[in-house]
């Protein structure tokens, strides 16, 4: 493998029936962040069927180019033809850089196609950036510059670990949704479209589809939420919520919850933060009888301003907290509320 | 109908994580469990077993102290067990542990193959995929739920909003949600029949058509840089005061962050 071959920074467009997914802009808005760092281009691979048009909103999000891959074949995602499309424009243009969303998709897609390029792959990286590896010069060993150095929580978020694949390209990496933050759509910005068919023929390893069951749930997606009240077992039950609901109302915030609350089944795992649960960054996140393991608070703490309302007065979540109130959440919640409200109304 | 399902015998984080002085993982002093996701793998193959009949195979690549889990197999239903284990084979990413795992599973008959989703102390959900990049057969990858229909499994595939069922050729490998089912428990006979049996274990020259440069922490494409216990934000303000206090301090301060 000829490492200095391969040149510039790709990402995987996710699209889901002719809807680019909300990770595809935030990865580009990364990726123009690395790109600027190694002088070089961001590009996007588009892949599905009649999904052409869909390019100049990758450019609307900071890709230089957009390499499309379009075929009826690519209709819904499968492993099979999907990786054949991303490992042939791999094979084909040589990136150095090829980062992929940690979604269901993405999390099937990248390891199929990592194994076929035979390159290492890093898993739900929540911070990427270009360095020097190893990171300190260590004698008898070639300190390599311009490495993509990938970060992630393992142990469920107890341990955070940073990755280089030095030896390979390209250097590519999973990253979770909600993490990176994309760019300020540019109006108007036009594609530099270039298609590419490497031929799709069935075999075997081409699943077939039988049935697509959309699962309609009526629920908001918490990590697009600007205010979160969150509860945890401290809440007492699914019923005492309703604290928590009022408390949102009056901020326009959404009401979300720790993973003991999902396994009481209080509330829904859509509105599970954490480590097993969704990465938020609200601007204010309030954590109400929420203890702060590391699981939940790996999710978290990323958020403007964390405000904690516990009555465990040595309860971790007050680490993290930028206000803590040491008290009855059944005392302070309404009290809250109502302030809020009085405030509001004033201004 | 032959299954191989792979597990791993990861550390337990619920019960917290322990380090070394150095700031390494202490494994030693951390319990050790079956993997969650491949336990339900292992339950999806046990009632494939039921239903059809199927002899059900439990690999594991680890230390010889991995072998526990395969005993915990075969007192829940498992047939046999097979133990990867070579010192050449430490340090491995999920490059090397798959092409080490595809290199032991090219010599035995299979016509389904369970892995867990993800292992909790990784949750990288790699290994599985990859396996079957290198084994060459089709994968399902976040199954909820397994059947079978002649040569063919077919298999709900779990997206975030929605499912696929889909249906493929055997073999075929599938990855398991922990969600699929809730495993059994170890029966009395069962646990008499895990200490009787007769482990096979396997190291380095026993797996078939893997180069050395594809082992072990060398073979690894992915080096750790730098692994840390994790930093964690500084704690702000914090403050015990009557209820109607705290909440004025409060109010106070989302005004001056202009929140309200």
């Amino acid at each position: 493998m000829n490492l200095e071959e391969y040149k510039g920074v790709y990402v995987f467009a996710q699209q889901v029936d002719g809807v680019i997914s909300n990770i595809a802009f935030e990865l580009l808005g990364k990726a123009k962040d690395l790109a600027s760092d190694l002088n070089t281009e961001v590009t996007a691979v588009l892949v599905g069927s009649g999904i052409k048009d869909l390019a100049d909103q990758l450019a609307e999000y900071g890709a230089d180019k957009v390499i499309v891959v379009d075929d009826p074949e690519l209709k819904e995602y499968r492993t099979e033809p999907y990786t054949h499309a991303l490992a042939s424009v791999i094979n084909e243009y040589k990136p150095e850089i090829m980062l992929v969303g940690a979604t269901a998709i993405g999390r099937d897609l990248g390891p199929r196609v990592s194994a076929r390029v035979q390159t290492g792959l890093t898993a739900d990286c929540t911070v990427l950036e270009i360095g020097n590896f190893p990171l300190v010069a260590r004698p008898g060993q070639e300190q390599k510059p311009n490495q993509l150095l990938m970060t992630r929580p393992a142990f469920g978020g107890n341990t955070i670990a940073t990755i280089a694949c030095p030896d390979n390209r390209p250097q590519m990496a999973t990253v979770r949704a909600g993490v990176m933050q994309k760019i300020k759509r540019i109006t108007g910005a036009k594609a530099n479209v270039i298609e590419f068919n490497p031929g799709f023929t069935p075999n075997d390893k081409y699943v077939e589809i039988l049935n697509i069951v959309k699962e309609v749930k009526d629920i908001v997606d918490i990590a697009e939420a600007k205010i979160l009240v969150s509860g945890g077992r401290g809440v007492g039950s699914a019923e005492n919520f309703k604290l928590l609901e009022d408390l949102a109302e009056v901020l326009g915030g959404t009401v979300s919850c720790s993973r003991a609350v999902v396994d009481d089944g209080w509330k829904p795992k859509e509105l599970q933060v954490g480590q097993t649960g969704k990465t938020v960054r609200p601007q204010v996140y309030f954590a109400i009888g929420i203890s702060g393991a590391i699981q939940h608070t790996a999710g978290m703490e990323e958020s403007d301003i964390i405000v904690a309302i516990n009555k465990d007065e040595n309860a971790p979540i007050f680490d993290v907290a930028d206000y803590g109130l040491v008290g009855d959440l059944n005392k302070i919640v309404p009290l809250l509320t109502q302030a809020l409200k009085t405030e509001i109304a004033n201004k | 109908m032959k299954i191989v399902v792979c597990i791993k015998q990861v550390p337990d984080t619920k019960g917290g994580v322990k380090f070394n002085p150095d700031g390494t993982l202490d494994r030693g002093a951390m319990l050790t469990i079956m993997n969650p996701d491949d336990k339900a793998g292992l339950e999806a193959a046990l009632r494939l077993k039921d239903q059809y009949g199927a002899e059900v195979t439990v690999l594991t690549m680890g230390l010889p102290k991995a072998e526990e889990v395969l005993r915990e197999a075969i007192a829940m239903g498992a047939d046999k067990g097979i133990l990867v284990t070579d010192r050449v084979l430490g340090g491995a990413d999920t490059w090397a542990t798959s092409t080490t795992i595809a290199g032991a599973l090219r010599n035995i008959d299979y016509d389904l193959i369970i892995t867990g989703r993800q292992a909790i102390d990784g949750d990288t959900a790699q290994v599985g995929p990859q396996i079957s990049e290198h084994l060459d057969i089709p994968v399902i990858s976040y199954a909820q739920d397994i059947k079978i229909d002649g040569d063919y499994v077919i298999v709900q595939r779990q997206y975030e909003d929605r499912y696929h069922e889909l249906k493929a050729k055997m073999p075929c490998l599938v990855t398991a949600l922990s969600e699929l089912n809730e495993p059994r428990y170890m029966t009395p006979g069962g646990i008499f029949d895990a200490f009787d049996k007769e482990i096979t274990v396997w190291g380095r020259n026993d797996l078939k058509d893997v180069d050395d440069s594809n082992l072990g922490l060398k073979g690894s494409p992915t080096k750790i840089a730098k692994a840390s216990d994790k930093v964690r934000k500084g704690a702000g303000e914090k403050v015990s005061l009557d209820p109607d206090e705290a909440v004025k301090y409060l109010v106070g301060k989302l005004e001056e962050k202009h929140v309200i």
